[in-house]
């Protein structure tokens, strides 16, 4: 039932959103298809991050591995595109699971800083091997509108669709993967360790998987966004856009899938309305240009400050009555200890 | 009977002032009854052409870039000022990608899709403007006069809309690696390159000159690790005795300091992107006092080695150094009259003359026939190269040596093209001076 | 064996800055349990400051002295605003108003004085110091850069075991309802804890800054670096923060010298890597239970 239901809200969407490019301009049916392909990779980090408890600086990373994945194939075979994307996802996946094994005894800040490095580090690899990556030009990762859409079709309108059906497809998928036994067991891990472990979960087993499962939305995010923008370079892979991934999850609502759109709508359309709105006052020139990243800055406290519990959290409390929500991940920053001695972790008061 | 001489030139004269007034008053003023101004092409109406660009604003790459674009806006407010092309206005939008390919990407969509730009001009860098390169040509939108060394801009073939303007750095490498194998023959070269294409197209040009046993060392660095110790070292370790570096002038900077630190001083020959003699003063200037220490922030430039393919800013009887310190004084008193600052303006002054040559109703293809007709030389050294056959833009440079913070030319201007074999050349012909006006003919 | 000399000590002194940035990372967690994003973005406001009074004054040491003095205002000032009201929240809250943070800072610094380079001085001579004709390779600027962060290291290390400040800061991190029982000012404590880290973090921005120049975004490459050596050293410590940052600096300083300079990042990883593989909280933290 879960599934039917799942799915019957992804098919509403997706009409929604045929409906909608049709009507918007293609400059809008780029930002649709920008947004979509954010979706996919805060969906993946949201649910590990929300779902499991583990934080990740470095998502940007396994996006760099589905984005390269993604374009090699485009370039060097003529597959089908769901199977380029897939294969990125699983290729990425794997980058994860590598990882996630290296990672699986490490906690709060030290997780947080093996993933911080992960994302600096790991383009630079393009620069090395520049005869396989393209080295720091990249590589080029376009597509062609089919044929059977007619020579006036544009091009963006259907980037929008792609993206937009991956996202629902990934969307279905993630909300399921919350809902079984393995979501369950996620939380558990996440809310005490050392419980979940009594109880017989493998939690090491477990972290990895979730590590996984986000490093394949990351890779496919990162194959969808490389067809969008028709490139994969180093420079396209910097520790900003891990940043801003997890900016994205923890803004739209910590573990909710609707919050990872809410968070990458943010992401994506926040900064260019800054700038135009900054632009539209006449100021212009070198140093104004600083002006919509400081604005950006307080728009990001603002909002964390005035939804704790993001964007959706804020939502139910107005429109909904108080469902089993994503628990806040208490833990997700703190060191473990054994749980005899910190009896008052579970008590959070707010500190005047 | 016979004129006195004195009478006989007097006729002359009255005759050439009449000849003179005749042709005057045939070209002054705008002919009138010609075509009125339409909306002949996406981004242009009667009164203005809008153009847009990608451009560092912010971010790590933003210093020293960032004057770029304000530079050529300063030149296009001078001609809107003065009558603008054909009497229409220039409006240059330029978005902040933070040189990051993906911005670049949602930048130019937004250029081109809503704000119907008429064309992309002097789009900055090599990895942000591949990101649309192929979007800009496929929607058949003028990429004109990008602002990277790439050689990728020469491909009439596949990027029919797209031009280069700068010295390419293949080109550049050549011509630095010609004059190392002249006056330091037999002497111990390493190399310090950025590890890109800029630092790797200079060191194949380098390459195509210099031969393989003068080089004892090769060392590259990332942009993103300031500590450049174990390069300089390893160099040090070679026994270079000349250090060639392809770098921005931040590394050539922290090459200088740090050589300093390693008691290591080789024969610097810096690549024109990392030299500009004011900038480098700048990184360098607090240095100058040190307790004991005699260096100033000039004395630690002194004598680098490098080529240049604008006029010397130190060059102040050039009538393209008076015009641009007319035009920096006037619209840009905030910013220092250096190489970005020049290399603004005279990338703004190509577009203007492309545009005066399209026509007065230009379509977007009219601007791209201008530019393969070929343009005239402006305010580069040497000619451009444009052709149907060959969008790179300025085809060399003269060598020079920095002196009490200013280029000082050391010889001619040299010309040469990508390939390993092409010769190099030495242009015989003068640079042409500016327009009085400050703007070109049509 | 000269190149190695200079390899090593070039090393250690690059360590030594990445330690400075390491070392207020440690303070804030130490005391506050927040992980400071924004760590190298008010390192690089602070050392605005003492870039302008030394470009009216003339005096570097007045300069100095105000990016500390102006660290300590601007970090209890970050504390009392911006973080407080996270306080009890999901940690991860606090992360991201620390990145708001920094991305404000990195903008305002551009809008009140441009993105271009500014050159910002040493305190002392750059040139190389040489033993006889034996070039070392280091400066009396990086023996100035070491001494002023080892002193801060052992400050640090003493505040926290030998003064009540001390001791309350690591109460209110390790347990802040049962310290507020025990009568501990929770809120001062936490304005306190931040306004050291203020002060130790413009230090690293006076220390770092001759060699990455002066502009908004000075600090983003080096904060990675030192964040890095903090958790290599384990964030509950100062020795680990100086001794991880010197790890770091010479392991990447051969790494790049011997094996090639592109993958220098890459290197740290894999230095990261090897190090939480042994010791998943770092070389010098307390020894962890066993857990089941």
């Amino acid at each position: 039932m879960t599934l039917l239901r799942h799915l019957a809200v992804a098919v509403g969407a997706g009409l929604i959103l045929l409906a909608l490019s049709v009507k918007v301009t293609p400059y809008r049916d780029y930002q649709i298809a920008e947004v979509a392909a954010y979706v996919v990779a805060v969906a993946g980090l949201t649910v590990l991050i929300g779902l499991s408890g583990q934080i990740s600086v470095g998502n940007g990373a396994f996006m760099a591995v589905g984005g390269y994945a993604g374009a090699l194939l485009l370039i060097h075979q003529s597959w089908p595109l769901a199977l380029v994307f897939a294969a990125s996802a699983v290729i990425a996946a794997a980058a994860g699971a590598i990882f996630g094994l290296a990672a699986a005894r490490l906690r709060g800040p030290y997780l947080a800083g093996a993933t911080l490095m992960l994302a600096v580090a790991l383009p630079s690899l393009a620069d090395q091997y520049t005869g396989v990556f393209g080295g720091d030009q990249g590589l080029s990762a376009s597509i062609t509108t089919p044929a059977f859409l007619g020579a006036t079709f544009p091009p963006t309108r259907w980037q929008a669709w792609l993206t937009c059906a991956a996202a629902l497809i990934t969307l279905v998928l993630l909300a399921n993967l919350r809902r079984s036994r393995v979501g369950r067991s996620w939380r558990a891990v996440r809310d005490d360790e050392v419980a979940a472990a009594l109880s017989g979960l493998n939690v090491a087993r477990l972290q990895i998987l979730a590590f996984v499962v986000s490093a394949a939305c990351a890779g496919l995010g990162g194959a969808l966004l490389a067809v969008v923008t028709g490139i994969v370079a180093p420079g396209a892979y910097t520790l900003t856009l891990s940043i801003g991934l997890l900016t994205a999850a923890v803004l739209g609502g910590l573990g909710s899938l609707p919050g990872a759109v809410w968070g990458s709508l943010v992401l994506v359309l926040v900064p260019t309305y800054l700038t135009n709105v900054t632009a539209s006052h006449g100021l212009s020139g070198a140093a104004s240009s600083s002006v919509p990243i400081a604005a950006y800055g307080v728009v990001l406290i603002v909002v964390m400050l005035v939804f704790p519990a993001g964007i959706q959290g804020a939502l139910r409390r107005i429109f909904g009555p108080a469902a089993p929500a994503a628990a806040v991940p208490l833990n997700a920053l703190r060191r473990r200890r054994p749980a005899s001695e910190h009896e008052e972790e579970g008590i959070h008061e707010k500190i005047t | 009977m016979r004129r006195s001489p004195k009478t006989r030139l007097g006729a002359v004269a009255a005759v050439a002032a009449v000849a003179l007034a005749a042709a005057a008053c045939g070209s002054s003023g705008s002919p009138s009854g010609s075509k009125a101004l339409t909306a002949s092409a996406p981004g242009i109406t009667p009164s203005q052409i809008l153009i847009g660009s990608h451009q560092p604003l912010t971010g790590v790459a933003a210093p020293g870039y960032d004057e770029i674009a304000p530079a050529s806006n300063a030149y296009f407010q001078y001609v809107n000022a003065h009558g603008g092309i054909y009497g229409r206005k220039i409006v240059y939008k330029y978005l902040n990608d933070q040189y990051d390919p993906t911005d670049t990407a949602s930048v130019v969509h937004q250029l081109v899709l809503q704000d119907n730009v008429y064309a992309i001009f002097n789009g900055l860098g090599t990895p942000t403007h591949l990101a649309v390169v192929k979007y800009l040509n496929s929607s058949k939108v003028p990429d004109v006069f990008v602002a990277s060394g790439c050689e990728c801009w020469n491909a009439p073939g596949t990027y029919p809309d797209t031009f280069g303007w700068q010295l390419d750095y293949i080109r550049e490498g050549k011509i630095l690696g010609s004059y190392i194998k002249q006056h330091f023959a037999g002497k111990k070269i390493g190399y310090f390159y950025q590890d890109d294409e800029f630092g790797m197209d200079g060191v194949k040009g380098l390459n195509y000159e210099l031969p393989k046993s003068q080089v004892v060392a090769s060392e590259s660095y990332n942009p993103a690790v300031t500590n450049v110790a174990p390069q300089v070292t390893a160099l040090k370790a070679a026994g270079a005795q000349v250090v060639v570096s392809f770098s921005v002038p931040a590394f050539t900077a922290l090459l200088k300091l740090t050589s300093l630190k390693l008691s290591f001083s080789p024969q610097l020959v810096v690549s024109d992107v990392g030299s500009d003699p004011i900038t480098l003063a700048g990184l360098l200037q607090s240095f100058a006092k040190q307790g004991g220490a005699t260096v100033s922030g000039n004395a630690l430039t002194q004598g680098i080695i490098t080529d240049g393919y604008l006029p010397s800013l130190g060059d102040t009887s050039n009538s393209w150094i008076q015009l641009f310190t007319k035009l920096h004084s006037k619209y840009l008193p905030k910013l220092p009259l250096d190489g970005n600052v020049a290399y603004g303006l005279a990338v703004g002054y190509t577009f203007v003359q492309a545009m005066l040559k399209a026509g007065r109703n230009p379509s977007r293809q009219d601007l791209i026939n201008a530019i393969n007709g070929g343009l005239p030389q402006g305010a580069a050294v040497a000619p451009y190269a444009y052709s149907s056959s060959d969008h790179n833009g300025i085809t060399g440079a003269y060598m020079a040596v920095v002196k009490n913070g200013v280029l000082v030319p050391t010889g001619p201007v040299q010309v040469t093209d990508d390939s390993p074999t092409g010769a190099i050349t030495t242009e015989t012909a003068a640079q042409p001076a500016a327009p009085a006006s400050g703007i070109p003919s049509p | 064996m000269q190149e190695f000399i200079e390899f090593t000590l070039g090393g250690i002194a690059s360590g030594m800055i990445y330690a400075a940035i390491a070392l207020s990372l440690v303070l804030i967690w130490r005391g506050t349990r927040v992980l400071n994003y924004s760590q190298g973005g008010m390192a690089m406001f602070t050392t605005y400051v003492a870039w302008l009074v030394i470009r009216h004054t003339g005096s570097y040491w007045a300069g100095f002295a105000a990016a500390l003095a102006s660290g300590l205002v601007l970090g209890a000032l970050c504390e009392r605003s911006v973080v407080r009201p996270t306080e009890g929240r999901s940690p991860l809250n606090s992360v991201i108003v620390t990145i708001g943070l920094l991305i404000f800072l990195e903008g305002l610094a551009g809008v009140i004085y441009g993105g271009q380079y500014r050159s910002f001085p040493a305190a002392y001579s750059l040139n190389g110091l040489k033993i006889g004709k034996f070039a070392l390779g280091i400066s009396p600027n990086d023996l100035f850069t070491a001494g002023a962060v080892l002193a801060a290291a052992l400050a640090l290390a003493l505040v926290f075991r030998y003064t009540s400040a001390g001791l309350r800061l690591r109460a209110t991190a390790f347990s802040p309802v049962v310290a507020r029982l025990l009568g501990v000012r929770i809120g001062r404590v936490l304005t306190l804890g931040w306004a050291l880290a203020g002060l130790f973090g413009a230090l690293a921005g006076v220390l770092v800054t001759p060699s990455t120049f002066l502009y908004p975004n000075s600090m983003d490459s080096i904060f990675v670096l030192g964040f890095t050596a903090a958790v290599i050293g384990g964030l509950d410590s100062p020795g680990g923060a100086v001794a991880g940052g010197v790890l770091l600096g010479v392991v990447l300083s051969y790494a790049g010298g011997y094996l090639g300079n592109d993958l220098v990042l890459l290197y740290g990883l894999v230095v990261l890597a090897l190090v939480l593989m042994v010791r998943p909280s770092g070389l010098f933290s307390a020894p962890r239970t066993r857990r089941v």
